[in-house]
């Protein structure tokens, strides 16, 4: 099996785990969004308490939730080695640099990764950790469970949401996110070789409209809390 | 026009060096490299030693002339090797920092001159065909695709001067690579070393220490030829799909 390892330690091979573990997260990300939107049904907390306890419970979400996490992590600590080869394959820095050639999206894609590394750190204790491995959440019934009880995420949520440096932190975060898209959506297809005259244009404008309207739709949830609720 | 220069002076490849600053008199029909000649002149004529920096025709084809020109491979304006820069796009009183491209693979041999060999070895790996094409009708005969022979010769068009690497904020070689392997993969001569070409070549570019492409796209920017970024694609294409579906050594 020598020419899988010599293939996916290549530059390229590296390039293309980069590639399809983004791709994957870009599509997580959709669902992630539409599953929260739910956060802003003005029904206490009824439908997102459902759909929260349905993807705890279920076992298909549990396996993908499980692929996610590794994605995850080979994504990020991928990209940690790649950013470290590039620094060393540079050497010696130039005394002027110059920021006309490319954009700065596409020259911090790993400060950037790191915000939202930190970002992660934070929304992933705040909530996940709690509803997994505390009790620290209180208990209510919801519809067609026959009076068994579930978590309250959604009281969860709007205590965090209460918080002002709660929501910058959210806000900055998704703010990185939104430029490691802007630049990573293109480059993920680029990296697969998918250029041509004919979709590329499509791509690109895809990529700009998804790496603005994401990270404002996850915005809304904050927002919404702190100034309305 | 009066210009102050800040080169970089490095006696050899071991030796650590440091910017020295100049003060010039030049004139805007001068070329850059006619303007360095300047400089060394007065440099000799002072008894110091003159400024060391790589040269051959002067007229944009060779690619030996690098250097970077206030942080840019080449100098400031597109599509333009050194040598064909003129002074005419500074102005009186401009300073100018004049830096040796900048690439674990491209180390420092002396001032702005670098050793770009490791070029070579990549093109020595695969950047080639060992098929016999016979004599000029006999390759007229190959019937080539008016398309395909479009696309190879802008990829052919490349002249290793290294601007990419120098540009890229990663150090990588992709794009001039990724046009040597375009320009055969696309001619029915290259085609039958293709598969075993791409792996090569990308193999060789890894030993070298070349950094991993980030798609920031500056190569493509401050390429003197034009070379597009497709390329780098069509490489990617053919390095996926020869590493998972060839029958190679
Ligand atoms: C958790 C922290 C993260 C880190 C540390 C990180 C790091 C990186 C780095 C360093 C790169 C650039 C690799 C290169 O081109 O040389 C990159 C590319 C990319 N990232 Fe992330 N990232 C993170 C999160 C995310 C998330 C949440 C998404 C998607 C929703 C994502 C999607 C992408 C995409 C699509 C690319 C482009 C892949 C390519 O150029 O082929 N990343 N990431
Ligand atoms: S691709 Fe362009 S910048 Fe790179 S070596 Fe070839 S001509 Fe020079
Ligand atoms: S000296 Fe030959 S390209 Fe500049």
């Amino acid at each position: 099996m020598s020419w899988i390892t010599n293939f996916l330690t290549s530059s390229l091979g590296k390039k293309l785990i980069m590639s399809l573990t983004g791709l994957f997260l870009i599509v997580f990300l959709v669902v992630h969004l539409a599953g929260n939107l739910q956060l802003l049904y003005d029904d206490n907390g009824v439908a997102f308490n459902t759909y929260a306890h349905f993807m705890g419970e279920n076992e298909l979400i549990q396996f993908l939730s499980f692929g996610l996490y590794a994605f995850i992590l080979l994504h990020i600590i991928q990209g940690l080695v790649i950013w470290v080869l590039n620094r060393r394959a540079r050497g010696v820095g130039y005394a002027v640099s110059n920021r006309k050639s490319n954009s700065f999206a596409s020259r911090q894609m790993a400060l950037l990764g790191l915000l939202i590394f930190f970002f992660l750190a934070v929304h992933m204790g705040d909530f996940w950790y709690k509803v997994k491995f505390t009790d620290q959440l209180t208990m209510v019934p919801i519809e067609g469970l026959d009076g068994e009880l579930v978590k309250d995420l959604h009281a969860r949520v709007s205590t965090a949401f209460s918080e002002w440096w709660i929501v910058v932190i959210y806000l900055l975060g998704l703010l990185a996110l939104s430029l490691h898209l802007w630049h990573g959506f293109q480059s993920a297809f680029q990296t697969l070789g998918l250029n041509h005259k004919k979709y590329t244009p499509v791509i690109k404008t895809l990529g700009r409209l998804y790496a603005v309207l994401i990270p404002l739709g996850f915005a809304t949830i904050p927002l919404y809390f702190y100034f309305i609720k | 026009m009066n210009l102050k220069l800040k080169i970089w002076r490095q006696a050899g490849r071991k030796t650590k060096g440091q910017f020295q600053t100049y003060s010039l008199e030049a004139t805007p029909e001068m070329s850059f490299l006619e303007m360095l000649d300047v400089l060394n002149e007065k440099i000799i004529e002072d008894k110091g030693e003159p400024v060391a920096f790589e040269h051959d025709c002067r007229e944009g084809i060779c690619g030996s002339c690098s250097m970077v020109i206030n942080g840019q491979a080449h100098g400031p304006m597109g599509m333009t090797t050194t040598c064909q820069l003129h002074m005419r796009h500074f102005k009186d009183g401009d300073t100018i920092v004049i830096e040796p491209f900048r690439a674990r693979a491209f180390p420092v041999l002396k001032d702005l001159v670098v050793d770009r060999s490791s070029f070579d070895r990549i093109i020595q790996a695969g950047g080639y065909i060992s098929v016999n094409t016979g004599q000029a009708p006999d390759g007229n005969s190959i019937l080539v695709n008016q398309d395909d022979s479009k696309e190879a010769f802008d990829a052919a068009a490349c002249i290793g001067c290294g601007a990419c690497v120098a540009a890229c904020p990663n150090a990588s070689a992709m794009l001039f690579a990724s046009a040597k392997v375009a320009h055969l993969a696309f001619l029915p001569q290259g085609k039958v070393e293709r598969q075993k070409r791409v792996g090569r070549m990308v193999a060789q570019m890894d030993k070298e220490g070349f950094g991993n492409c980030s798609n920031t796209y500056a190569c493509e920017a401050e390429c003197p030829k034009g070379i597009s970024v497709d390329n780098i694609a069509k490489m990617n294409r053919e390095y996926f799909s020869s590493s998972v579906g060839s029958q190679k050594d």
